[in-house]
């Protein structure tokens, strides 16, 4: 139902943008992107996260919105108009986040979403960068002596009713010719409690909240064990609306400089003083040199104000994702042995 | 049949003297209710032991063996080792210390946080207020457009030097007391006209529409008409018209209380005796005078209870607009305790919403029940 609904959504965008395409030329005097000019002209980047998942955005005790996502969404609002302060968090649901970004009541959506050809091919959205490489992993009881998911024939698994966890679990086990009881409970708590209370042999879900799970148990996370498989690929990433290619640029080279400045060293804290650096690269990533900003219709220092703002990208996981017990992975530079790799800035 | 004849002459001369001792008092009422025969002496005593022995659990573990505070890092992060290692035994109140300003007023910026929790005063100021019959008049009208003003301002700022806080980033109490108190208010007028007009006998194309309307809405659970109002209605508007979610989200919550309402309220317009009807057209009043004079004075009385209990069920339905992104109370509550140190403690941060929403329903239902009391007097059998 929801396929269908969001499908017809997209229809009806596309007619929206047509209509917006013949009035095009006459407002494209700015930057040549609706939605960047928009945003200029508001003085506010309207970004679209979650506020209830941890490590990626949830409010702190004082309300000032912390996480991944959270950190995504300063670091394209320093990005496009200097000041991080300027970004506005709106909450979405896994149900409207899309018509959201699609009905232009966001502008850009940063909210663990993964990314897929269905949704790129069919809701017309665009996934701009992955912030985070995340898999469907399983959480066993150290007692249990499971050391692998291989070893888990017959188990019961406690898992989400209707998330994508539940799909990949069962393509795995058929892949692998083998049999498990799903435990299907909608509630998160709920999920979690029936597991600890020995349900289930194992809880599924994305490996991050696994670990954020077994990190929040305190002393007694040591007799839990994730299990070294992720059976599936879940990049999460931040996503905007086709069609404004502009925009598009300024989110995804955004991550680009983040990566950048992490492979350079650089970071919030010492970032002026490379101010007087000599390495090209280093001075087109900040704005010394060349009209990189220009290009994308920005402030030439717009790379300086995100490293200020949020760091780089390793920092930013230093910040949000290291205090939830979560190793880098893959999640590293290219140069580690991860997996985010920017093309030059040049 | 005879035997249940009591004459005159059967009851003892005497006049007034107390009855034997052993007849009244607390331990007659003991006797005659829980110990009057063998069955009901043994339920007796295994409730009154389970009672007893649950209240004295749940005293140990809410009070005696609590935990009220744990130590922070120097960074800020609370250390709950101490909390996870008495979990069942006590419980751990430092949750709710720690995380209080933010499930009472969500993000709201922290420094400006007097702000919302002046508007909570303000809204409780208000029904306290509106409750009194003292206050009963055309000024109560005036009051209430003042207050709720007054709120706005308080909550959005942008006037006085108030800093501007768009309402992206209101939450919590504050949230289900706007919801709540805008959509009875707004939605018991509309109830009442639609009502009549689902009973008019001369317009039925007003009638029609207020079948449809009623019907529609009911036959859709709330959630859905939230969901057509967030997900939906967007898509509908030209690019760029964005409306504001918090408004998107009021407006359905008062649509969908007035089509339950107007049930209740017409309910009322129905158990009148068409005797009312005939007498006030017989005084010649105008159909206005005759509805508000006569009619809806005695049918909103009658309908009381129900109204009630349609307002307490509306009070706790406003949690349903967190499946739309709006945090108020319950959904803060939710967020609170996505915080990984604190996510085994749902239960006391549970306890805590409870407390305020049996607070504010309680209240409701009690200040229904005194109304009642003193609107019935005339008719006391």
């Amino acid at each position: 139902m929801m396929r269908l609904i969001t499908s017809g959504a997209g229809a009806l965008l596309g007619g929206l943008m047509m209509l917006a395409g013949v009035t095009g030329p006459a407002a494209a005097q700015g930057t040549g992107s609706a939605t960047l000019d928009a945003v200029k002209t508001r003085g506010q980047v309207l970004c679209g996260m979650s506020g209830s998942v941890p490590g990626f955005s949830l409010p702190d005790s004082q309300g000032v919105m912390r996480g991944l996502d959270a950190d995504t969404c300063r670091a394209v609002t320093a990005a496009a108009l200097g000041d991080a302060a300027k970004v506005k968090f709106v909450a979405t649901t896994t149900q409207n986040r899309f018509t959201a970004l699609q009905s232009g009541e966001v502008d850009m959506l940063s909210r663990s979403t993964t990314w897929t050809l269905g949704r790129e091919g069919n809701l017309g959205l665009m996934f701009a960068w992955v912030n985070y490489y995340d898999g469907t992993g399983f959480l066993v009881k150290k007692s249990s002596g499971v050391k692998a998911a291989k070893e888990m024939d017959g188990a019961t698994i406690c898992v989400q009713p209707g998330t994508s966890t539940e799909l990949a679990i069962n393509d795995y086990y058929r892949l692998n010719k083998m049999k498990f009881t799903p435990i299907l409970i909608q509630d998160q708590a709920e999920i979690q409690g029936a597991f600890l209370s020995g349900r289930c042999d194992a809880y599924s879900t994305d490996a991050s909240a696994l670990a954020t799970f077994r990190f929040s148990q305190g002393p007694k996370a040591d007799e839990l064990l994730l299990l070294p498989d992720i059976i599936s690929k879940e990049p999460l990433g931040a996503v905007v609306r086709k069609g404004d290619d502009k925009w598009f640029d300024v989110v995804r080279w955004t991550f680009a400089a983040m990566i950048t400045a992490e492979e350079k060293g650089i970071t919030q804290a010492n970032v002026e003083s490379f101010l007087t650096s000599t390495d090209p690269d280093i001075r087109r990533l900040l704005g010394i040199e060349g009209d990189m900003g220009k290009a994308l219709g920005l402030d030439n220092k717009w790379a300086f104000n995100v490293i200020k703002a949020v760091g780089n990208l390793g920092e930013m996981w230093d910040r949000n994702i290291t205090p939830m017990g979560v190793p880098r992975g893959i999640n590293n530079l290219w140069t580690k042995g991860g997996l985010q790799y920017a093309p030059p800035l040049r | 049949m005879s035997e249940t004849v009591v004459t005159a002459s059967s009851i003892p001369a005497g006049g007034n003297k107390a009855p034997p001792a052993g007849m009244v008092g607390p331990w007659a009422w003991l006797k005659a209710n829980l110990f009057n025969s063998w069955l009901s002496t043994a339920t007796t005593l295994l409730l009154g032991y389970l009672i007893l022995r649950a209240a004295v659990g749940f005293i140990d573990w809410a009070f005696i063996h609590a935990i009220w505070t744990v130590p922070y890092s120097a960074k800020g992060v609370p250390d709950t080792s101490s909390c996870q290692n008495a979990k069942e035994v006590g419980a751990c109140w430092a949750v709710i210390g720690d995380k209080y300003r933010l499930i009472l007023f969500g993000r709201y910026p922290y420094e400006e946080q007097w702000r919302p929790a002046l508007c909570v005063v303000l809204f409780i100021g208000l029904y306290i207020v509106s409750a009194m019959r003292r206050f009963w008049r055309k000024e109560l009208a005036l009051i209430w457009i003042v207050t709720l003003s007054a709120i706005f301002i308080l909550m959005g700022g942008g006037l006085f030097g108030l800093k501007e806080v768009q309402n992206d980033y209101w939450g919590g109490l504050p949230i289900t007391l706007i919801l709540a108190t805008f959509g009875i208010a707004c939605a018991f007028p509309l109830s009442i006209l639609v009502a009549l007009g689902r009973r008019s006998t001369k317009l039925p194309a007003v009638k029609l529409l207020c079948v449809l309307y009623v019907e529609l809405i009911r036959g859709v659970p709330l959630i859905s008409v939230l969901f057509m109002a967030s997900v939906m209605f967007p898509l509908f508007m030209p690019a760029g018209v964005n409306i504001d979610k918090l408004l998107r989200a009021q407006i359905a919550v008062i649509l969908f209380a007035a089509a339950y309402l107007a049930e209740v309220v017409r309910g009322g317009l129905q158990s009148l005796p068409k005797g009312q009807y005939e007498a006030a057209d017989a005084l010649g009043l105008s159909y206005w005078h005759k509805t508000g004079l006569i009619i809806l004075p005695q049918a909103l009385k009658l309908v009381i209870p129900p109204l009630v209990n349609t307002f307490i069920g509306f009070f706790k339905d406003t949690s349903l607009v967190l499946i739309i992104g709006l945090f108020d109370l319950l959904t803060m509550g939710k967020v609170a305790l996505s915080d990984p140190p604190w996510q085994s403690f749902s239960t006391e941060v549970y306890i805590a919403l409870a407390i305020i929403y049996i607070g504010f329903c309680f209240a409701m239902s009690n200040y229904s029940r005194g109304l009642e009391r003193e609107l019935g007097r005339g008719e006391r059998r």
